[in-house]
């Protein structure tokens, strides 16, 4: 990275350290902190419209629909995020595999399932064999995407669920008696209403979804718990490094960066609840009505 | 070989009882329903331990952080923003590190009729080790808890006690904790559920499992990898937590109706699962 680097006697204290810290594989391990913000921006809005499509599931008016809404937030509630991260991984690409192997080879006679093995034909395997590099890690970090999705979908359907039923009866009963359809009133009246009282869930959430980052590294994504395993051991899957055990340092840098992460994003989500509350009729709108004292 | 003779063999395999090799191949329902079972006790053992001591020091945690001096006061904050504001993930990571740098070095401890070596080298087991983190982790989250129902004790409680001239210990024993107990409780309830749940991450977090003595979990990903199908193992480990989320439900009713049993019946809160997740 810098001139003076080239020259390995010359290095030391404060040079060796920025010559250390923008080695090619470093840079690979910044750009891994792009990757969890990817995840991080990708999957709310994934996960906001699992839960949204949830909430509406659990209060259709068709038995079987209600059904798979309310199962669907009660398992995923019971059972430990972790472990559906490590099914969801496999389910998922083999579900996408068999479904290829249907449409691409209708002619195949031998079972899927083959004892140990899910064996499918040639040509339906994701990514394809002969794929490059990149397909398989995009593919790889798309599949974590559905996964973090599913999953936090459920604990959005959840909140979403709870916030249109708290907003107020009569405003639906009004809209009713306006001679809207049941259709017009969820859409005009109950949804721009919901998100006030969705927002403290939401934030709430969100923090979750940010702690739970970590967990693409159980995704196998080269993520960055993954980029400090491997920088600050001693001997990894490849190399061995002529310095002593230093993942200590590499987790605490990590500690730090989401510490400053969640911290920003409660100021952030602190001022974003203030903005929402002005000018409500509750408690929160009433305080910023009042001239400060 | 019979289901009886697989729950013998394996029933206790995750504390190192029984057989000593794993299953291979061919594997019967029975051995995965004995073996993902049999690593729940570490899960239990974990959770329960955890919660316990937690519990104590969360409670000393929140009265820190209601205390009028700072540096009683900024501690107990930075400790609960330090362990709630990052991953229990890099917390496990984190400690194991730093525990696995320390150096290897036995004390004695005399317990008058019998001398045992406490080693460093125990705190890199997950027995210790992690339980240590699980324990700091969820006193963290509960003293946060405890200290939000602490502000919510009703003054009349406090000025009633103060009334009767209790002071210091005597009005925090008798009026405050219980108080406070009861208000946090059902939010308590909920860390208690989601502390069981995080003890699956033990052995995916730098912890390894000496002699493949693991968690439920980690027998649950071992089955998955080994036949290539997880619709068999993670629904079973599925079915299990949801068993235990009912006994945690379960223990915890009952503790918070004897801590309401002095309010008449409508005034009594009933505890609901609103989980707050992963930590």
């Amino acid at each position: 990275m810098f001139s003076f680097c080239s020259d390995p006697s010359s290095l030391d204290g404060a040079k060796w350290l920025a010559c250390y810290l923008t080695t090619g594989k470093h840079m690979a391990f910044y750009g891994s902190f792009i990757t969890v913000m990817v995840l991080l921006l990708v999957t709310a809005p994934a996960a906001l419209l699992f839960g949204f499509a949830g909430a509406m599931a659990a209060r259709s008016r068709f038995l079987p629909l209600r059904w798979f809404g309310k199962s669907y937030t009660a398992i995923v509630r019971g059972v430990p995020d972790i472990a559906f991260f490590l099914f969801f991984v496999i389910a998922l690409d083999q579900a996408f595999e068999y479904l290829r192997h249907k449409i691409k080879c209708p002619d195949w006679d031998m079972p899927v399932r083959q004892g140990n093995d899910f064996v499918v034909c040639p040509q339906a395997k994701l990514p394809l064999s002969s794929s490059p590099q990149w397909v398989h890690e995009t593919y790889g970090f798309l599949i974590a995407v559905l996964t973090f999705a599913i999953v936090f979908g459920a604990f959005a359907a959840n909140v979403l669920y709870g916030a249109m039923r708290a907003v107020p009866k009569n405003q639906l009963e009004t809209a009713e008696a306006y001679g809207m359809s049941r259709r017009q009133t969820f859409w005009r009246i109950l949804v721009p209403q919901m998100w006030l009282y969705a927002l403290p869930g939401l934030s709430n959430l969100w923090m979750i979804l940010i702690k739970a980052t970590p967990l693409l590294f159980l995704l196998g994504v080269e993520d960055i718990v993954y980029w400090a395993r491997e920088l600050g051991g001693s001997k990894t899957s490849a190399y061995s490094y002529p310095h002593p055990d230093w993942r200590l340092w590499y987790f605490l840098a990590l500690l730090v960066f989401y510490l400053s992460l969640t911290r920003l994003s409660e100021i952030v989500l602190g001022r974003l609840t203030k903005r929402l509350s002005h000018g409500q009729a509750t408690i929160g709108g009433e305080r910023q009505r009042r001239a400060p004292a | 070989m019979s289901c009886l003779q697989t729950i013998q063999d394996y029933g206790l395999r995750s504390i190192g009882i029984g057989e000593r090799l794993l299953p291979r191949s061919d594997f019967t329902l029975c051995e995965q329903f004995t073996l993902i079972g049999s690593g729940l006790i570490w899960n239990l053992y974990f959770g329960v331990i955890a919660l316990f001591f937690g519990f104590f020091l969360a409670t000393g945690l929140a009265v820190a952080k209601n205390a009028n001096r700072w540096w009683i006061r900024k501690p107990a904050e930075w400790f609960i923003f330090l362990f709630r504001g990052s991953p229990l993930f890099i917390q496990f990571f984190l400690f194991y590190e730093a525990f696995v740098l320390l150096p290897k070095i036995g004390i004695d401890i005399n317990l008058g009729f019998v001398e045992i070596t406490a080693e460093t080298r125990w705190l890199t087991r997950a027995w210790l080790g992690a339980v240590i983190v699980l324990f700091l982790n969820t006193a963290a989250y509960t003293g946060e808890i405890f200290y939000g129902a602490l502000r919510a004790v009703p003054k009349g409680d406090v000025e009633a006690a103060n009334a009767y001239g209790m002071t210091g210990w005597n009005r925090f024993k008798r009026i405050i904790w219980p108080t406070m107990l009861r208000l946090a409780w059902p939010a308590y309830t909920n860390e208690a559920i989601f502390m069981f749940h995080a003890t699956t991450l033990v052995f995916f977090s730098g912890f390894p499992a000496w002699q493949q003595k693991g968690d439920a979990l980690y027998y649950a990903s071992y089955f998955a990898d080994k036949t290539f199908n997880p619709f068999i193992p993670y629904p079973i480990l599925a079915g299990y937590f949801i068993l235990l989320t009912f006994s945690v439900i379960g223990v915890f009713g009952l503790i918070n109706r004897h801590l309401n049993r002095h309010l008449p019946q409508e005034k009594r809160r009933k505890i609901q699962f609103r989980p707050q997740v992963i930590r």
